[in-house]
């Protein structure tokens, strides 16, 4: 299997403290992974560095094909090179409507000219409409996004995301303040995602994880500390002492 | 084309014609017609601050020193070319034809005597041709407005760090500009620029020609903001305003939107300024001062941010209603113990206003509209 991206030995220190401790990482182009650890393990500053908001100290990071170097690219640029990244605390742009929002999204240049040129065609329109109907907002496109529930803004930003069309998708903590129906369309979203893109699933609630029925890498102290199936690392003696023990 | 706007274009078209007839009719003055067309200027300039400020989230308090600039530009041709045609006449009388350096030498000793030299700066080469100041009017604003913005947001700068970035620059501009050497005659400012050279046409007719031109400024200015804010180029600017993080996270080059905001706006307020000065006919230092910039701010924040037309009434009624304060027209309020002298206490009026808008109606006069 070749890597989609991998993460090769990066370190990271924030005055001092190793946040990130010579990581490495790597997933395939068709992938749902989660991503498990206790508070401090380094799972946001791992999604930092990929994402271009964190430069780590020392380890590269390779990306795409043909395999090229996130650490010289500006956040844009990362994102425009196809890294998708959902936040924890849902943020759409609440001052607009859940159409604005995504047509914002949408895969189109991005530079300012173009954008002031920018005039959506139907195919546009179609789009828009057939992303909010795959999240489940169908019937909300006009309202403005600040009025939508928890849970429909974290759909919405799914639904962003997916009208970016990134290659890899990290999502924080997608489940966090959800009911237990969100949480079945979302397992489902984030499954049917992975499909045909990578996805990264950072998430600290355990039966969430089991939900998503994947691959797990468990991170303690900026570092791997176990990867496998949920059943194969929730037995690991370690990973049972760091994290699970704590309970 | 959006409903306000279209509503916008025909009220200020009315206005036009009804000042027009007025004033053709004798029933206002002429120094009215002035006040007017400079208030139109100074809301095209709210129309460039509620782009940047309102919709961007860039709250600039140096945009009335890139007013004031675009004034210089066009006051250096003005007086130039005035003095020139001065000169000229004077010398005519001897009995050889001047040389043109001659000419020059009276001219500099005309300009310059204030300061104490009659050597023209090297910064008034152009001051010779209109169209090279006209092109002037919008490079000089718009390359340092630039140049500032591809500092300041490369090195992301933000929130109320820019503000003071952008007060402290223009102060810096400012102070620059109080000093003889500076090459545009120091605090005496220019002068003499309500006389357009080459028109013998009355201060009337001129006046109004001067109105017409700022009517038709801040119709075109409107039109190319509410075109610039209607699009997908609107919404991303108001992403970036709310969460730019996250609209970098989206592909966008936060820095070169706000670059392109910033520059663009600085532009929009230096032709404001280029046809607000002839009309004020002085244009010294202090007008660039930050308390300028701050005015404007005020202005955008009561009329309503984030709404074109909130931006124009906000600086017409505050503006208008500030000359008519600081005029010394509005009477006297005597306490017994204390009057209340609105030339003094303006100010504090305005300040109370400001607080209030800020707490009860954060929408502004524009908000009550919707």
């Amino acid at each position: 299997m070749s890597a989609l991206l991998e993460v090769r030995g990066i370190s990271v220190s924030f005055d001092g403290f190793r946040a990130i401790n010579n990581l490495s990482f790597a997933i395939g182009a068709a992938e749902l992974r989660a991503v498990i650890g206790p508070n401090g393990a380094g799972k946001t500053t791992f999604m930092d560095i990929v994402t271009g908001k964190t430069r780590p100290d020392s380890g590269d990071v390779i990306f795409g094909d043909p395999p090229r170097s996130l650490l010289r690219m500006t956040e844009a640029q990362i994102a425009r090179a196809g890294v998708g990244r959902k936040f924890q605390r849902p943020t759409v742009f609440e001052d607009q409507t859940v159409g604005a929002n995504l047509m914002m999204a949408l895969r189109a240049p991005r530079n300012p000219f173009a954008v002031l040129r920018f005039r959506a065609t139907d195919g546009h329109h179609a789009r828009v409409v057939e992303l909010a109907a795959e999240v489940g907002l169908a019937d909300h496109l006009h309202r403005i996004a600040g009025e939508l529930s928890h849970g429909q803004k974290q759909w919405l930003e799914i639904g962003m995301l997916l009208a970016q069309e990134p290659r890899l998708l990290l999502v924080d903590e997608p489940a966090a303040g959800m009911t237990l129906a969100e949480r079945e369309h979302t397992t489902t979203l984030l499954t049917r995602l992975a499909q045909t893109r990578a996805v990264v699933v950072v998430e600290h609630d355990m039966e969430f994880v089991r939900r998503l029925d994947c691959r797990v890498t468990v991170l303690h102290e900026g570092a791997v500390l176990a990867e496998g199936s949920l059943d194969h690392v929730t037995a690991d003696r370690q990973v049972i002492d760091v994290y699970l023990g704590r309970g | 084309m959006r409903r306000s706007t279209v509503i916008f274009i025909a009220a200020l078209a009315v206005f036009v014609a009804v000042i027009t007839v007025m004033a053709g009719a004798g029933m206002i003055s002429t120094s009215f017609v002035k006040t007017l067309g400079m208030t139109l200027c100074l809301c095209l300039a709210a129309v460039a601050m509620d782009l940047v400020w309102g919709y961007a989230g860039i709250l600039s308090l140096g945009h009335m020193a890139f007013f004031a600039l675009g004034g210089y530009m066009i006051g250096m041709w003005l007086m130039y070319a005035r003095t020139e045609a001065i000169v000229i006449e004077a010398l005519s009388g001897q009995p050889l034809p001047a040389t043109p350096e001659e000419i020059r030498q009276g001219i500099g000793n005309q300009i310059f005597g204030v300061i104490g030299t009659s050597d023209i700066p090297w910064v008034w080469g152009f001051a010779h041709s209109l169209p090279l100041q006209l092109l002037l009017v919008v490079l000089v604003p718009g390359v340092l407005a630039g140049l500032f913005a591809w500092l300041a947001f490369r090195s992301r700068v933000t929130g109320v760090y820019l503000s003071i970035l952008t007060q402290a620059g223009t102060l810096a501009l400012a102070l620059h500009l109080f000093q003889n050497d500076s090459g545009l005659r120091g605090n005496n400012g220019l002068s003499g620029l309500q006389n357009l050279p080459g028109v013998s046409a009355s201060q009337d007719a001129t006046s109004l020609w001067l109105f017409w031109a700022s009517a038709l400024a801040l119709a075109a200015g409107y039109l190319l903001a509410a075109w610039v804010v209607g699009g997908k180029f609107g919404s991303v600017i108001r992403a970036i305003r709310d969460d730019e993080q996250r609209v970098r996270f989206l592909g966008y080059p936060v820095e070169g939107f706000k670059l392109f905001v910033f520059t663009l706006t600085a532009v929009i307020a230096a032709i404001a300024g280029a046809l607000y000065y002839p009309q004020a006919g002085i244009i010294n230092p202090a007008e660039m001062m930050p308390i300028a910039s701050i005015y404007l701010a005020v202005w955008v924040a009561i009329g309503g941010r984030g709404r074109l037309y909130g931006a124009v009434i906000g600086a017409a009624v505050v503006s208008l209603l500030s000359s008519w304060f600081t005029g010394g027209r509005a009477p006297s309020i005597p306490l017994g113990f204390y009057t209340i002298d609105w030339v003094d206490w303006w100010q504090v009026l305005l300040g109370l206003v400001f607080v209030l808008v800020t707490l009860l109606a954060p929408r502004g006069i524009g908000g009550l509209f919707k």
